[in-house]
């Protein structure tokens, strides 16, 4: 053989190897579909086979079940994942439980949270647990990710997102929500209040 | 003089006039409530549940929209031809009246001792004039989309007028081969001939011919996938973009009203019109014949009213070539062969 005929031949065993390869590879999904241009067939051509098929399927999802649900009246579970508006908590005698140590407005990346510290009173004992609590504390909504951080640095555990989302407003102002929006009703005085605003992800929180 | 009017029939005007009322109002609360079904089956279809706040189940949504219509502010673009830009609509809304005049929507119906025709008008030429005044839907079109003076609005209305034209070519053509059959134009009589005993709804005899019927009805009515005119991706909203308040709401109203009345006509020339199947009219008295029989014509509008929604919701638009290649290349040569064909068979049948 010439040299010629010894390219072709290697040229020719080269490519049948590189097909063999290409065939043999398994895709990722398996989902792949090879696509046939053929031309149209008579049926196809004429359309209204294919659109009967067509209104045949829209015919099904008309009795399907609808995917959405009627909102206000009907709501869907929360996960218990989920991180919604922030609470402040209070402990089992009602007394707020925030001591204005500031770790959830470093840990917080947006920035969002702010406070002022106050000492308490003598005759204040019945509102705070501690000797010093907050007496303002902020979030701004607008700013806040919900991301939790300020959740888990909380050392008293008086902060949790809880299992609403925050409602929309036409101000801006509305969005920085102070102590009064936060806190959460008294565990004494109003007890199915206070376990609603709770909801599950507080109680769970040991099990996560 | 006052044999003039003595000669005059006050009576016959009088259920004449009370019929177009009725007719007039039925169509337009009719129409009122296919913008809710439209929304309905749209929002079926697409696993939604579709408008349910304003009245049990939503009822109250075509009040609802229809206020918000008349509340809108009425515009009128300054560089528009004032005097057009509001003959558009009222042309639209006319001709979509008008036609309801020869379909009959009943038998006779015995009332104060008179015999009353459920048709406005019993004339020998019905379908004739209803090609007429369909033909004339299309300068609602035209006049709202040149009047706007609107590029958009101008395209939408050249194609618009090109595409009534076109379809309604083969729309006669599939018709001439149904009245081979009928060999009457009148409505009426062509009712009559499918309720006669031993003799099927014109369906069974022409299905080709029906078919090409509804296409081209989809056509007229502007409906998709035949809704070029008003394509909101192309052409933003059509002839009726520079619209707003209830001249728009008039443009709307027509297209509804449209589609009932076509869906009536078909249901008349195919399906029997006012003629329940299985059930001999002949037995029962007139005036419970005639309830019957307006509760079948309605059942049948009612489906076509459906399907003409179900089609809207499944099939997209065609594009302007396609169109033209389906109405030109495809329909009418169909209607033609279709004509040739019941010809022919007439032709057999009588030897």
């Amino acid at each position: 053989m010439c040299g010629k005929e010894w390219r072709n031949a290697l040229t020719y065993i080269f490519a049948k190897l590189k097909r063999k390869q290409e065939i043999e590879m398994e895709s990722l999904t398996k989902r792949n579909k090879v696509m046939e241009r053929k031309p149209m067939t008579f049926l196809e051509s004429i359309y209204l086979w294919n659109i009967m098929k067509g209104m045949l399927i829209t015919l099904r999802h008309f009795f399907k079940k609808k995917a959405t649900i009627s909102y206000p009246e009907q709501k869907r579970p929360f996960s218990p994942v989920w991180r919604g508006l922030q609470i402040l908590n209070r402990d089992e005698e009602g007394r707020e439980r925030c001591t204005a140590c500031g770790l959830c407005a470093v840990a917080c990346p947006s920035e969002a949270i702010t406070m002022e510290a106050a000492e308490r009173k003598a005759d204040e004992e019945h509102l705070y647990r501690e000797e010093k609590y907050a007496a303002k504390y902020e979030i701004n909504m607008l700013r806040c990710i919900f991301c939790g951080l300020c959740e888990e640095a909380c050392p008293k555990d008086a902060v949790y997102l809880s299992e609403t989302f925050v409602p929309s407003n036409f101000e801006r102002g509305s969005f920085i929500y102070t102590k009064e929006d936060l806190l959460i009703p008294d565990p004494k005085k109003e007890p199915e209040e206070y376990a609603k605003a709770l909801g599950n992800r507080a109680s769970q929180k040991d099990k996560l | 003089m006052t044999s003039i009017l003595l000669a005059i029939d006050w009576g016959t005007i009088a259920e004449k006039l009370g019929l177009i009322v009725v007719i007039v109002s039925a169509s337009l609360v009719i129409a009122m409530y296919e913008t809710y079904a439209e929304r309905k089956v749209a929002a079926f279809i697409q696993d939604r549940q579709g408008p349910n706040r304003a009245g049990p189940m939503g009822l109250l949504q075509p009040l609802a929209d229809g206020l918000k219509l008349f509340m809108k502010e009425e515009i009128i673009p300054n560089s528009s031809n004032k005097f057009l830009f509001v003959l558009g609509p009222c042309m639209a809304m006319l001709t979509a009246m008008m036609t309801s005049a020869v379909v009959p929507w009943g038998n006779k119906v015995e009332l104060f001792g008179r015999t009353i025709d459920l048709q406005i008008a019993d004339i020998n030429i019905g379908i004739l004039y209803i090609f007429g005044v369909v033909s004339m839907g299309v300068y609602g079109i035209m006049i709202g989309g040149w009047a706007s003076n609107n590029k958009f609005s101008l395209l939408a209305a050249i194609r618009g007028a090109s595409q009534i034209i076109s379809y309604e070519l083969a729309m006669g053509l599939s018709l001439i081969a149904l009245l081979m059959l009928t060999g009457s134009l009148s409505m009426k009589t062509i009712v009559e001939q499918q309720m006669m005993p031993g003799h099927w709804w014109n369906v069974v005899y022409q299905p080709l011919g029906f078919l090409i019927f509804f296409i081209c009805a989809f056509a007229e009515c502007n409906r998709t996938p035949f809704d070029l005119s008003e394509a909101e991706n192309e052409l933003n909203f059509g002839y009726h973009q520079e619209y707003s308040s209830m001249k728009l709401g008039f443009y709307l109203f027509a297209e509804y009203i449209n589609m009932f009345i076509s869906s009536a006509i078909m249901a008349t020339l195919f399906f029997g019109g006012y003629d329940m199947p299985f059930v001999d009219e002949s037995t029962l008295s007139i005036n419970i014949a005639a309830i019957v029989g307006m509760v079948a014509l309605l059942v049948k509008i009612v489906i076509f009213i459906f399907v003409f929604m179900w089609v809207r919701w499944t099939v997209p638009r065609f594009r302007y070539d396609q169109l033209m290649s389906l109405g030109w290349k495809g329909l009418i040569p169909l209607a033609l062969f279709n004509m040739l064909l019941t010809g022919a068979i007439i032709l057999w049948l009588d030897k």
